[in-house]
């Protein structure tokens, strides 16, 4: 089953953090937007796992596409290349969104539940570093 | 290059980076976040134990599933940086390379480690080890020689102020400490040099 809404997956070096921001997303969002966080790297500890993050994208997978929010540098390059990752249909209709981890989540989550495209999804989101709020 | 060679290629790799693993947790811990040692060494563990069939499918293969065991296991931005680095060797290397092959195969993935980390030479990151080594190659260094360049190149990250990965969050205060990525490039070229030596 896919859904007819962008799915988000949320990126942490830290499990916690990744669990947190996914629970504010689903309490101020609602149930309408596929969502999956992972945190930790293959290890347990800090960090992030390529195989989650693969595995995350594919639990929040849509048609319509997947917006992913990261924390730090290490979170970044792993999702990058767990997007090479997938297979040619997918890698297309993947985003790294360069947005702050919880606020682009929720920011990004609200535009998808209305039914928006990824790319209003990621605009959505990346407007958050383009104004005043972060940086 | 036989299965054999390419066994003590991959052990003799793992064996080091295993070994340097305090002393590149300990460089991490002073300008990054003190996880590289831990990372390397559960990437390279894990290749330890898939080595003989990595082996035994010949050198362009066996890099590839190296560089896809880093990936996969090492957990911290070091895991796609050295991941991309043996997947790009891997899609440039022939199965018995000269010194040519392998400084053209070098070539093509340093420029693979730039464009996934979205960093170049200068920014105090295993790149300042790889490229001169990869000169160095190119220009006919022999063992020592290369030995000598990657050492030489690791200690000049020392100075250098870190803009990319964790450590140019300190900024200045990154200064004076050796980049831990440099020094475990610096180790894996030893390491590959040494095995190349031993061969029979």
């Amino acid at each position: 089953m896919t859904s007819s809404n962008v799915g988000i997956v949320i990126v942490s070096h830290s499990k916690d953090v990744a669990r947190g921001a996914a629970e504010m997303v689903r309490q101020m969002v609602g149930p309408e937007v596929p969502l999956a966080h992972c945190g930790g790297d293959p290890g347990g500890g800090l960090g992030t796992s390529v195989e989650s993050i693969m595995a995350a994208i594919a639990e929040a997978w849509s048609d319509k596409g997947v917006a992913v929010l990261v924390d730090l540098g290490g979170a970044e390059t792993n999702s990058e290349m767990a997007v090479e990752l997938l297979p040619a249909a997918q890698r297309d209709r993947v985003v790294i969104c360069n947005a702050p981890i919880v606020e682009g989540a929720v920011m990004a989550a609200t535009e998808s539940s209305a039914g928006s495209s990824l790319g209003a999804v990621r605009s959505t989101a990346e407007e958050l570093y383009a104004g005043s709020m972060v940086r | 290059m036989n299965a054999e060679d390419i066994r003590l290629l991959i052990d003799t790799l793992a064996e080091r980076v295993i070994a340097a693993s305090d002393e590149l947790t300990a460089l991490d811990q002073a300008i990054g976040d003190g996880d590289h040692g831990i990372n390397m060494k559960r990437g390279f563990e894990a290749v330890r134990v898939e080595g003989p069939a990595m082996a035994a499918s010949g050198l362009p293969a066996a890099l590839h599933k190296l560089g896809m065991t880093l990936v996969m296991k090492v957990g911290g931005a070091s895991g796609p940086l050295y991941g991309t680095l043996f997947m790009a060797l891997a899609k440039a290397m022939p199965p018995d390379p000269d010194r040519a092959a392998v400084a053209g195969a070098l070539s093509s993935a340093i420029a693979a480690v730039k464009a996934r980390g979205k960093s170049d030479v200068g920014q105090k990151t295993l790149l300042d080890v790889l490229e001169p080594v990869q000169r160095a190659l190119a220009d006919g260094a022999d063992a020592q020689g290369l030995r000598a360049a990657a050492r030489e190149a690791a200690n000049a990250t020392i100075p250098l102020k870190a803009t990319r990965g964790r450590a140019s969050f300190l900024g200045e205060r990154s200064v004076g400490h050796m980049d831990p990525g440099a020094r475990s490039s610096e180790i894996m070229v030893g390491a590959i040099l040494d095995a190349l030596e031993q061969r029979t």
